[in-house]
């Protein structure tokens, strides 16, 4: 497969979040300002990418009825690896992104680009694969922190873009806003996209 | 010792159902709570299968954190521990279910397997471990989080029934629409912070 496709289908074409739902609960839970989402999805990105590479080079020799164990142990490692990084070197980011660091092991797209891709295809585009799916989820939680944020604390990634004089939705970092902002966004995506179609 | 005043199981348990709901202001569950809430049948079928692996993951991953991995200092295998645990409990609901009701496993269906990357289930075990809670309590807020989930997943179905005949304008028909009804309960259900 032409890489520059893998690339497209991860960021755009079948972006993990606006186009085929996948890993909502971190999208929807950390996503109260642009710096947790941007943390959480590289976060997310780099055990993608360990695992798809490993899978990919282990296809081979994984017995196909123990493939999804397998596949969980292999990510639940990178988790905990990445964890134990963030928690050394990031410590706020750690503490903000709390449960939902050891929680990335139960993201689905991680499990989903491992059943579906990185056990059916060569290393090198796993690897592609594994960093364009992690990239297009990282844009979709930073486009989703910054809305959010935006219109909750009237600022980006901490800088204050709306001043002293924005009456802030405390709504929109809470729970309820996260749904919102969501669905509006994948409403405001399938306009765009429903336009193209016509 | 065993801390088991009544009052303070009841806090556990009423925080775990309405105030920080597992579904709607914690985030955990939301695969299944977006893909298996059609129906209010299957809502419910799935809402008892994870109830069922809620409370004796709960119970196990316990005794695996307090006996195996305290005393052998091997903390940081806490994920990949229980993530195992999880999936063999999944395997096992999966077998009875399949032998005892061919019909709720028709209409699970794919959902079943996929309790195993269900964060709630996985989510609540953790946060057990962290709130430092005994026996007793895991239990309960365990059942409390099962409660939560499912009530939410079954009010969401029965919304969701209901949206299947209204007229949605087309870009926001399917997720995005379920998205906005999810949230708007989300707003409701944060009318219960304080309460505890």
């Amino acid at each position: 497969m032409n890489m520059g496709n893998i690339v497209k289908n991860g960021i755009v074409r079948e972006n993990p979040v606006f186009i085929q739902f996948l890993g909502m609960c971190p999208v929807l839970a950390v996503t109260g300002t642009a710096t947790n989402g941007l943390g959480m999805g590289l976060a997310t990105t780099a055990v993608l990418l360990g695992s798809n590479t490993v899978i990919a080079l282990m296809k081979n020799f994984i017995p196909t009825k123990i493939r999804i164990p397998s596949f969980i142990v292999v990510i639940a490692t990178f988790v905990t690896m990445i964890g134990m990084i963030m928690n050394a070197y990031l410590p706020d980011l750690y503490n903000a992104l709390g449960i939902f660091i050891p929680l990335i092991v139960v993201n689905c797209l991680i499990l989903g680009r491992a059943e579906s891709f990185a056990s059916k295809n060569p290393t090198s585009s796993s690897i592609v694969d594994g960093i364009s799916m992690g990239l297009g989820f990282t844009l979709a939680l930073v486009v989703l922190g910054g809305v959010r944020e935006l219109f909750g604390s009237g600022s980006i990634f901490g800088v204050d873009l709306l001043g002293e004089a924005y009456p802030a939705m405390g709504i929109m970092i809470q729970p309820p806003g996260a749904f919102l902002a969501l669905g509006l966004l994948t409403a405001l995506f399938n306009v765009v996209i429903l336009k193209r179609i016509k | 010792m065993l801390d088991l005043s009544v009052s303070s199981l009841f806090a556990i348990l009423v925080s775990a159902i309405l105030v920080n709901n597992f579904v709607l202001s914690r985030f955990l569950g939301i695969c299944p709570f977006l893909g298996v809430s059609k129906q209010v049948e299957t809502a419910f079928g799935m809402g008892m299968a994870v109830t069922f692996v809620m409370s004796l993951a709960s119970i196990i991953t316990f005794v695996v954190q307090n006996y195996i991995l305290n005393p052998l200092g091997l903390q940081y295998m806490q994920t990949i521990m229980f993530i195992l645990v999880i999936a063999s409990l999944v395997q096992l609901v999966e077998m009875v279910i399949q032998k005892t009701s061919p019909a709720l496993y028709q209409s699970l269906g794919v959902f079943l397997p996929l309790i195993t990357t269900n964060c709630a289930v996985l989510g609540l075990t953790i946060l057990n471990i962290q709130e430092n809670y005994n026996i007793v309590e895991t239990i309960v807020h365990a059942i409390g989080a099962a409660v939560g989930f499912s009530l939410a997943i079954v009010l969401f179905a029965a919304i969701r029934e209901k949206l299947e005949i209204a007229n949605v304008p087309e870009p926001f028909k399917g997720f995005p629409i379920a998205l906005l009804t999810a949230g708007l309960m989300s707003l409701a259900f944060l009318g219960f912070s304080g309460l505890v």
